[in-house]
């Protein structure tokens, strides 16, 4: 991507850049990130990749301060995330986070999925919130069912209307947890397919994802983590077809090879 | 003798239900039905008990019990948040009021409300109050556990995701994480409107006015002034019946739906 395409994204939509310096986080004695360090300028798509239990999660909790960093700075937008006295509930209605497990509101349909929160947070009139719920949900294709409740829908359905939600309170970040692993494969589809039009859009997006094929086509870096540190960033197709280091080139190798079994080990 | 699995667990039941039929025949025999038809199902001279009984005493049933469950319902809901707080001061105050309220009989808790506290502090309650106060400081003891058990049931997710869209944990807690919680204890939560409803007969221990009977204290009435043996408690009893019962089905209802819908 060159230069004049970033700066139009840049200015298309009010986007936040992510700064992460020398993060830490432990649980008891399991030190989970070693020291992460992280910059996602504004406008820009980031994935996140590397092996189960290396710290994504844990990183992209920290963004939005689900979990308390011990160590290290985030910046988030105009927002010092670990200055002790900054209004948190502030910051993190600019950032939209998406899990693995979808997590909507079970006792709220899906238009009420993506209200709840602009109305009780943002103060915004019914009527608005409504409006808004109602693009965002078009936006993911799922403008016909908003009436459905989540146990009504399919996964994939689901994560859409969890996208739809995030979306809602207008974020300038979107942070991903594997949103397509807890999906049937036949469904994954779409909800990659609403990813990528978010990243046209310009949107800023940190996805931790195992799905490198949208990787390279979408990210414009890679980022792979092993045991809590960064073991290797750079440009997607890069980073994916050429890796450096031999941790990057042994994962890659499981991940896009599923049915290569090591049967030495 | 072989016998298959099947013809055994045939034979085994015919001798349950033999010995089911020699017990109740054993029963009937040794009960002695004259003495029982003038103490116990002497229904001809009951007729005093109505309509008061029902106009008063299952109206004030119904109102004790009603009052009993809004402050145990606030109660519980506090206790419950205070048991889960962060903050361990809270905890513990949860704690001990929990144990020690569920530790004690609530007969004592009406006795401590209706004579205690009023002579210690010099104050006069109606019966009303006390009632509100005894039965609502007992059933919240035990409401608060229902309902910490049905916050603790709601998935970690729910509350991660209210939170990161900018809700404040206390605008989490009311729209996103109790409304769920109010679902999954709403079975529970009818079966302590059903162990209230019988609670509320310990109100005897209290001086009433006959506009403040309830049904036990009309059905003890009747004991001493009907002649009808224990009769009057048979009928008081089949009142609570007509409550309990309505609400064991609909508890049970409650769970069906629950089980087969998050919603
Ligand atoms: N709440 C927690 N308490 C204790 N340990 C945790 C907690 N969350 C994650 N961990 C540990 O942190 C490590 C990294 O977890 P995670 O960030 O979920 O990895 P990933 O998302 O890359 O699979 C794991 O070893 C996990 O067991
Ligand atoms: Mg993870």
């Amino acid at each position: 991507m060159n230069d004049v395409e970033n700066n139009a994204r840049n200015t298309a939509v009010h986007a936040a850049g992510v700064s992460l310096k020398d993060l830490r986080k432990s649980y008891g004695s399991n030190e989970v990130l070693k020291g992460i360090s992280l910059e996602v300028s504004p406008g820009e798509v980031v994935c996140l990749i590397g092996p189960s239990g290396s710290g994504k999660s844990t990183l992209l909790r920290c963004v939005n301060l689900l979990e308390q960093p011990n160590e290290g700075t985030i910046h988030v937008g105009g927002f010092e995330a670990t200055n002790p006295d900054v209004d948190i509930d502030k910051m993190r209605r600019k950032v939209g986070m998406v899990f693995q497990q979808f997590n909507l509101f079970p006792h709220l349909n899906a238009q009420q999925n993506c209200t709840i929160a602009q109305t009780k947070v943002l103060k915004r009139p019914q009527a608005e919130a409504d409006k808004v719920a109602r693009a965002n949900l078009e936006r993911v294709g799922l403008g016909h069912l908003a009436d459905r409740f989540p146990d009504q829908l399919s996964g994939g359905q689901q994560q859409r209307v969890a996208i739809a939600r995030a979306l809602s309170m207008d974020p300038e970040l979107m942070l991903f947890d594997e949103p397509t692993s807890a999906l049937d494969p036949e469904t994954v589809g779409d909800v990659l397919s609403v990813m990528r039009n978010l990243a046209k859009e310009g949107m800023t997006m940190l996805v931790v994802t195992h799905e490198m094929g949208f990787a390279r086509e979408v990210a414009d870096r890679v980022v792979f983590m092993d045991g809590g540190v960064v073991v290797e960033e750079g440009v997607a197709e890069q980073v994916i077809s050429a890796p450096k280091q031999s941790r990057t080139k042994e994962f890659l190798k499981r991940v896009l090879d599923p049915t290569h079994i090591d049967i030495s080990k | 003798m072989a016998m298959t699995a099947r013809q055994r667990a045939k034979v085994s039941l015919y001798v349950q239900a033999g010995i089911f039929v020699v017990a109740v025949a054993a029963l009937i025999l040794a009960t002695d039905w004259k003495t029982i038809g003038n103490s116990v199902f002497n229904f001809a001279k009951i007729g005093p008990m109505f309509p008061d009984i029902f106009l008063i005493g299952l109206k004030n049933t119904l109102i004790y019990t009603a009052l009993g469950f809004i402050v145990g319902l606030s109660g519980g809901l506090l206790l419950a948040l205070m048991k889960l707080s962060s903050f361990p001061l809270y905890r513990w105050i949860a704690t001990g009021y929990i144990e020690f309220f569920r530790g004690i009989p609530a007969l004592l808790v009406f006795i401590a409300f209706g004579y205690g506290v009023p002579l210690a502090f010099g104050v006069q309650w109606n019966v009303t109050i006390v009632v509100m106060i005894s039965l609502g400081m007992v059933a919240a003891a035990y409401i608060a556990e229902t309902l910490r058990a049905g916050l603790q049931a709601v998935p970690k997710g729910q509350l991660e995701a209210a939170r990161s869209l900018g809700m404040p944990q206390w605008r989490a807690m009311v729209s996103i994480v109790i409304p769920q919680a109010f679902r999954i204890v709403l079975p529970p939560l009818t079966n302590e409107v059903i162990l209230l409803t019988k609670d509320s007969s310990l109100i005897y221990v209290l001086g009433l006015t006959a506009s403040q009977y309830e049904l036990t204290k009309f059905g003890r009435d009747g004991i001493s002034s009907l002649g009808a043996g224990l009769t009057p408690l048979l009928v008081a009893g089949a009142f609570y019946l007509v409550i309990t019962i309505p609400l064991s089905l609909l508890a049970r209802k409650f769970e069906s739906r629950s089980a087969r819908t998050k919603r």
